[in-house]
């Protein structure tokens, strides 16, 4: 089959490589009608996750058909179209069961490696580096899902690939965003980051009962996305003080909720300028490992006793943490990787409801053999690139 | 968790302070059992792992001796770039050709100290002999009536405390070695799981020793001859290695105590206890491995079975355990070789080989 395949920095490349076969008694193959490019495939992409070996499949938002099953899967049958979650989670481990897919304890075979790394594992992840497991991803033709009746939503009829693909990563992950924010009527909720996460993150506070989301972003494309499709108001960072412009918006008290979908690779400008410049020098010498900018700024923004939820992506250690603004007023932060079959159901209904069209994030469709040309558009946002849906 | 009284034995000195506040001693606090004990639970105590504190350390002999180094170096340049403040400062009157000799066999301390990695053992016996060399060239320069008495008295006072501080780190240096060598050859592995089974079950499941190559990696087979004994096959690079075991101690669904019968090759016993975990969150597991060969090739051999990291092979092994048990296989990925691949990487990619269908 052909597979879009890691070979470095800035490097992907289409690929001829075996067909997946099943390994495990719960999995299944797909054959992938869908697939995406994540924003965090960017950060495999731009060399910031380690334990990459040269020729991993990437990809790990994905849907299609199931075209075989292991002895071991009861709920899904051949020829089932499903979406597939980008955690891989068994379903019966401590965590699981209280659904907290992505800290299955069963599902990474190289948990030696992140215990190393960050203590405690979390779970396997499809192509996503060996620290999560080492699973072939979903830019391909087909794709192995191991526990296949944990880590499959069965599409309904009616609904198109674009309207549930994203049920398999950046939709659950904006979800899950908003919701650890706790939001309470009247709240005000600011978002950094308008990328799809971002704009589903907007989009969900609204779902929650939000009174007012803020979207903030330098590009003009994702800006006009916040507000025409996630109906959020917008800050652009290039030119206005973010905390001084939050502040103005809520008399002063600042955000109920601060939601960093923005991560590790984050940019700066006008007063971030020198803290921007300041976070590369370190990374680059290895002093520190991710650019904080957006998490320092939310967390000076938040206001006193609110909530700092993290779902943008860190990889390791960050520097000046604003741990006394933190302390001292009462705030609480939320994380995680998006625990995506927790939330998947509840959201394919507000898609059968039309509450919600989660295609409103596509700017480019292209053909899997694309890929490569795809990633570097979408890193270099070039071309107004918000996300990307390739076709095997 | 100190769990083995082999180690429990090496910790009084450390444990000294704690012991004065509590009237139980760690033994009689519970500690023997674990955490958890079968019994209730006792809070209160001190925990951690004996096993860093194999023997009493005044200081930490590695950072000394780069200390030393230093001090070599600096003395060294010294004394081949300023012999005449040297002699001046220590009274002596006369050549300096010694002097500067004595900085270049100083500097040659310094520099081997730097070369010979983390535990520079040798190099600082080295700085040892300089010293008596040192003090023997200052016990010379007593009989000289030029030389300043009061100045000499105190250059060998400096010298001999620099002595003391050589000796102390060499000989905790050689100990040090000693004791890794002693770990070396007696390895033990300390090592626990939850796992999301009652114990009757995680206990009928080890019971059956033959389940256990299923998730011990260095295991190829084990094999019931009767009467409770047992036959084990280890893997080995180049063979493999064999010997009986019986089991010593079985508690239903609480302890099963094994080792291996004399005249083996490897001398091993293990023990593992199964307890329920607190709020009834499954069972916990834990094991406890001792390989203690007799001593030479059969030491470089249990080197060989268990690895660099043996509480990190157990570690995965246990993983592997609770796959078994939760999930009745083990999860592999692309990356991994069919679940072998605990150090080999390969792309995440479909092999094109199956296990299962």
């Amino acid at each position: 089959m052909r597979a879009n395949c890691w070979y470095g920095k800035k490097d992907v490349r289409v690929e001829q490589v075996p067909d997946p076969k099943i390994m495990n008694r719960r999995d299944a193959i797909v054959k992938i009608t869908s697939t995406a490019i994540c924003g965090s495939d960017l950060h495999l992409y731009n060399g910031f996750m380690p334990t990459m070996q040269k020729g991993d499949i990437l990809g790990h938002e994905f849907m299609g058909e199931i075209v075989e099953t292991g002895p071991d899967v009861h709920d899904r049958k051949v020829g089932d179209r499903v979406v597939v979650a980008f955690p891989i989670s068994c379903g019966k481990c401590f965590f699981c069961e209280q659904e907290l897919f992505t800290l299955c304890e069963n599902s990474n075979p190289n948990a030696w490696m992140a215990e190393k790394m960050f203590g405690h594992s979390p779970c396997g992840i499809f192509g996503y580096s060996h620290l999560t497991g080492g699973f072939a991803g979903g830019q391909a033709e087909y794709a192995r899902v191991p526990f296949a009746d944990v880590g499959t939503l069965k599409v309904p009829e009616g609904l198109s690939d674009e309207q549930v693909l994203f049920l398999s990563d950046i939709f659950p992950t904006g979800f899950m965003g908003a919701e650890m924010c706790d939001i309470q009527p009247g709240d005000t909720v600011a978002v950094w980051g308008c990328g799809p996460v971002g704009q589903f993150a907007m989009a969900s506070a609204y779902l929650l009962g939000a009174e007012r989301v803020v979207g903030i972003d330098r590009f003009p494309e994702r800006l006009r996305m916040a507000r025409e499709g996630a109906k959020a108001d917008t800050i652009n960072y290039e030119e206005a003080n973010v905390y001084e412009t939050l502040m103005e918006m809520t008399g002063g008290r600042g955000p109920d909720a601060c939601i960093d979908a923005v991560g590790l690779e984050a940019h700066g400008a006008g007063a971030h300028g020198f803290e921007y410049a300041y976070d590369r020098v370190k990374q680059a010498l290895g002093a520190e490992t991710d650019r904080p900018i957006a998490l320092r700024e939310s967390i000076m923004c938040c206001r006193n006793g609110g909530t700092v939820s993290v779902i943008g992506v860190y990889g390791g250690f960050i520097d000046k943490f604003p741990m006394g603004s933190f302390m001292n007023r009462s705030l609480t932060m939320k994380t995680g990787q998006c625990h995506v079959q927790r939330y998947w159901k509840r959201l394919l209904e507000y898609v059968q409801k039309g509450e919600i069209d989660p295609s409103f994030v596509i700017t480019h469709r292209m053909r899997l053999d694309d890929a490569p040309n795809g990633f570097s558009t979408f890193n270099n946002k070039e071309d107004d690139c918000i996300k990307i849906v390739l076709k095997p | 968790m100190a769990t083995g009284t082999r180690r429990q034995e090496q910790e009084p000195e450390q444990r000294g302070a704690g012991g004065e506040q509590s009237s139980q001693s760690p033994l009689e606090n519970g500690i023997k059992d674990g955490l958890t004990g079968p019994e209730a639970p006792v809070n209160g105590r001190q925990l951690g792992d004996g096993r860093r504190q194999g023997y009493l350390k005044y200081v930490d002999e590695e950072q000394l001796a780069r200390g030393l180094g230093w001090f070599s170096i600096g003395l060294g340049l010294a004394e081949l770039l300023a012999p005449r403040g040297v002699a001046r400062v220590a009274g002596l009157r006369g050549g300096t050709g010694l002097i500067r000799l004595m900085g270049l066999r100083e500097i040659a301390h310094g520099l081997a100290i730097f070369s010979q990695g983390r535990r520079p053992t040798e190099a600082v016996w080295s700085r040892v002999v300089g010293d008596a060399l040192d003090l023997a060239c200052l016990g010379a320069a007593f009989a000289s009536p030029d030389n300043d008495k009061g100045r000499l008295t105190f250059a060998t006072a400096n010298v001999l405390a620099v002595s003391a501080l050589d000796v102390l780190c060499a000989r905790q240096l050689s100990a040090g070695d000693g004791t890794e060598r002693a770990e070396r050859g007696s390895v033990p592995v300390n090592k626990s799981i939850i796992i999301n089974a009652t114990p009757e079950e995680v206990y009928a499941f080890w019971r059956e020793l033959t389940n256990l190559p299923r998730f011990m990696r260095h295991l190829e087979s084990v094999t019931w001859t009767g009467e409770g004994r047992s036959h084990w096959v280890a893997k080995a690079p180049g063979g493999s290695v064999e010997w009986d075991a019986e089991i010593t101690e079985d508690r239903p669904n609480q302890l099963i105590a094994w080792r291996s019968l004399e005249g083996s090759e490897v001398d091993n016993s293990g023990t593992v206890r199964f307890e329920q975990a607190a709020g009834g969150r499954g069972t916990v597991v834990r094991v406890e491995l001792d390989y203690s060969p007799p001593g030479g090739a059969a030491g470089a051999l249990v080197a060989k079975l268990v690895g660099e990291d043996p509480d990190g092979q157990m570690q995965v092994d246990l993983r592997r355990l609770k796959q078994v048990i939760e999930l009745g296989e083990i999860v592999v990925s692309d990356g991994t070789l069919l679940g072998e691949g605990y150090s080999e990487q390969r792309p995440a990619q479909p092999l094109g080989v199956g296990v299962g269908g």
